[in-house]
């Protein structure tokens, strides 16, 4: 089992870092991909792991997105000058200052995001299920907003970053691993996280909070953690995107709620909420699914996404790893013997009676 | 000594006066009984003890802090721990997994928390769980389990947390009469070897005349008699609220 185990880590790793070279002209798909594997696997933190189900992680993304360009622009040149010329070429980065401007752009982000997740969780926690969905989506909108009216980021016309300093393949590469690299610490993280004490008092939050908070569990400090952590990866991820994109405005690319705010989410219930692997193989369905219907149906595709959500909704809510938890239970190393519980409830009542 | 004192605590819901100046003392270390006809107040008592609602009047202090303004999560990390009269456990989850998330976060850092369970953890829940008769099931899941049995394992889980004092809301109701004497063995043990003060609502007479030291009675949210269970059983004001007279 563990060979097994490690045997599939090792190809998946050697696929990860040969995929940009195997197939040069999808490295823009595949860094998506693994955007896409990013956020569901933030979302399914809260989501799936804890019971809240956000529907702001969003804010996380975009936020990310502006405080990246923000630091990698600021720490050369002043941010309202440089952001009121639109981008007028007079100003150049080099290589060494879009280096450092990325590495403290995405880390930045990322704290930033963290910080900001303690904030608004202190506020919205105390919201519960549709209540906590519909607050968080609230404060995603809001910011797009007000951003898109802020003109020292830009306002509504957005920024415009450094572009990559080699040539465009090469960019592109990066901008690809830069993505991998997130992806594969976020896995070994969770991988890790979710063992811990501190991953079942998450659980026990999802299953019964009420319980959880009569038993001394700190509930809210678990909640504003496990948020934090879930935005610190998101901010990065979206500056790693600002990058990405390099001119991007706050409604469509930043705080785009219709789009990549509710993909994470239909990532995950496609996947199976509350596993480590079901955001991801979530992820790469609905990622293949989409470029699929984008390339073969369009006009048509976001029909046929909608119908996805509706059908993935209705008809197959725990998603791929909860059907197979459900029809495979050894597979997944769990007792589900009703024949074997009968007859030691017999011996335990018989037990009892010879007391 | 007294660990938890009740001073005319007062709490209505609109016009409902569920309980009105009641006064309770529980003796440290010793096992205490509340009884009372349905309606009587009794569940209201417990949630107002372990914070579940604001009280209208009085006093409610443990160890001699003042608790009544305090909320569910900062009580129970001062070791005051409730059971459920419908049994609350975590259904999804198979029985060891219900046992290691009772341990008692309120003495873990962050830190802490971010380890994995230790081998001794399992140990003692394994143990827990052989003390309330489950380890045979313990790799089932919790909801596959009989009423009965999920009580036991709320039980065990309370134990598990290490509280100082333990509030048991009716822990004998919908048990079969048979895992009843077990139930009582292993409540009095609890407090005899862990030490554990206990505080029980129970509607079974035979079982609480048999564990606790000191017995009130409740009746139309009201403190009707105290003492010990011979007083209360021979008390003629507590024959008439069960049988009906007023």
């Amino acid at each position: 089992m563990s060979i097994n185990k490690t045997g599939l880590y090792v190809a998946i790793l050697a696929f990860t870092v040969a995929a940009p070279f195997v197939f040069p002209n999808y490295g823009v798909q595949l860094g998506t991909l693994w955007l896409m594997i990013i956020v569901a696997m933030t979302w399914d933190m809260t989501g799936g792991q804890m019971g809240y189900n956000s529907l702001g992680n969003i804010f996380f993304y975009g936020t990310g997105m502006y405080v990246a360009a923000v630091i990698a622009i600021g720490l050369v040149y002043d941010v309202g000058e440089y952001t009121g010329a639109a981008g007028g070429g007079r100003y150049e980065f080099t290589d060494a200052q879009y280096f450092t401007g990325f590495i403290l752009g995405t880390l930045g982000a990322g704290v930033f995001c963290a910080i900001t997740a303690f904030i608004i969780g202190y506020v919205t926690f105390g919201l519960r299920g549709p209540y906590f969905a519909i607050g968080t989506l609230g404060v995603a909108i809001a910011a797009g907003e007000l951003v898109s009216n802020w003109d020292w980021v830009g306002g509504g016309q957005g920024i415009t970053l450094p572009v990559y300093p080699g040539n465009l393949d090469e960019g592109k590469v990066f901008i690809y691993f830069a993505f991998a690299i997130t992806g594969v610490l976020l896995f070994i993280f969770l991988n890790w996280l979710y063992k811990t004490r501190f991953g079942a008092a998450i659980n026990a939050i999802r299953d019964d909070e009420e319980k959880a908070e009569a038993m001394g569990i700190h509930t809210m400090r678990y909640k504003l953690v496990t948020w934090a952590m879930s935005a610190f990866f998101v901010g990065i991820v979206g500056g790693i995107s600002a990058f990405q994109l390099i001119s991007f405005e706050p409604l469509e690319s930043a705080y785009q709620t219709i789009n990549l705010g509710i993909f994470m989410v239909v990532c995950v219930l496609l996947g199976g909420k509350g596993t480590l692997w079901g955001p991801i193989i979530g992820a790469i369905m609905f990622q293949v699914f989409k470029e699929v219907t984008w390339n073969y149906f369009l006009g048509w595709q976001w029909v046929a996404l909608g119908a996805l959500i509706v059908v993935t909704v209705v008809y197959f809510q725990d998603g791929l790893m909860g059907w197979l938890r459900v029809t495979k239970p050894e597979w997944f190393g769990l007792t589900i013997d009703e024949k074997g519980n009968e007859q030691s409830q017999k011996a335990a009542s018989s037990g009892e009676a010879a007391q | 000594m007294s660990i938890i004192d009740v001073s005319n605590v007062s709490k209505s819901y609109g016009g409902v006066k569920a309980n009105s100046d009641v006064s309770i003392t529980v003796e440290k270390g010793g096992i205490t009984g509340l009884i009372g006809p349905n309606g009587s107040g009794k569940t209201t008592l417990f949630n107002s003890i372990v914070g579940y609602h604001p009280i209208d009047s009085g006093s409610i202090k443990y160890e001699g802090q003042e608790i009544s303004h305090m909320q569910v999560p900062e009580i129970a990390r001062l070791g005051l721990l409730r059971t459920f009269q419908q049994t609350r456990i975590y259904g999804a989850m198979d029985c060891v997994e219900n046992m290691l998330i009772s341990l008692p976060h309120r003495k873990m850092s962050l830190w802490d928390t971010l380890r994995s369970n230790t081998a001794e953890d399992r140990e003692r829940a394994g143990h827990l769980l052989e003390f309330v008769g489950l380890y045979e099931k313990r790799h089932l899941r919790s909801g596959s389990l009989s009423f009965g049995q999920q009580k036991l394992l709320e039980f065990a889980m309370a134990l598990m947390n290490e509280p100082t004092v333990l509030l048991l809301d009716e822990p004998t109701a919908g048990i079969n009469p048979t895992l009843i004497n077990g139930l009582i063995d292993r409540l009095k043990r609890a407090n005899s070897e862990f030490g554990i003060t206990l505080f029980i609502i129970e509607h079974n007479m035979r079982v609480i005349m048999n564990m606790a030291d000191t017995i009130y009675c409740l009746a139309h949210g009201e403190l009707l008699a105290s003492g010990s269970s011979d007083d209360v059983q021979n008390d003629q004001r507590v024959i008439d609220a069960y049988l009906g007279a007023h």
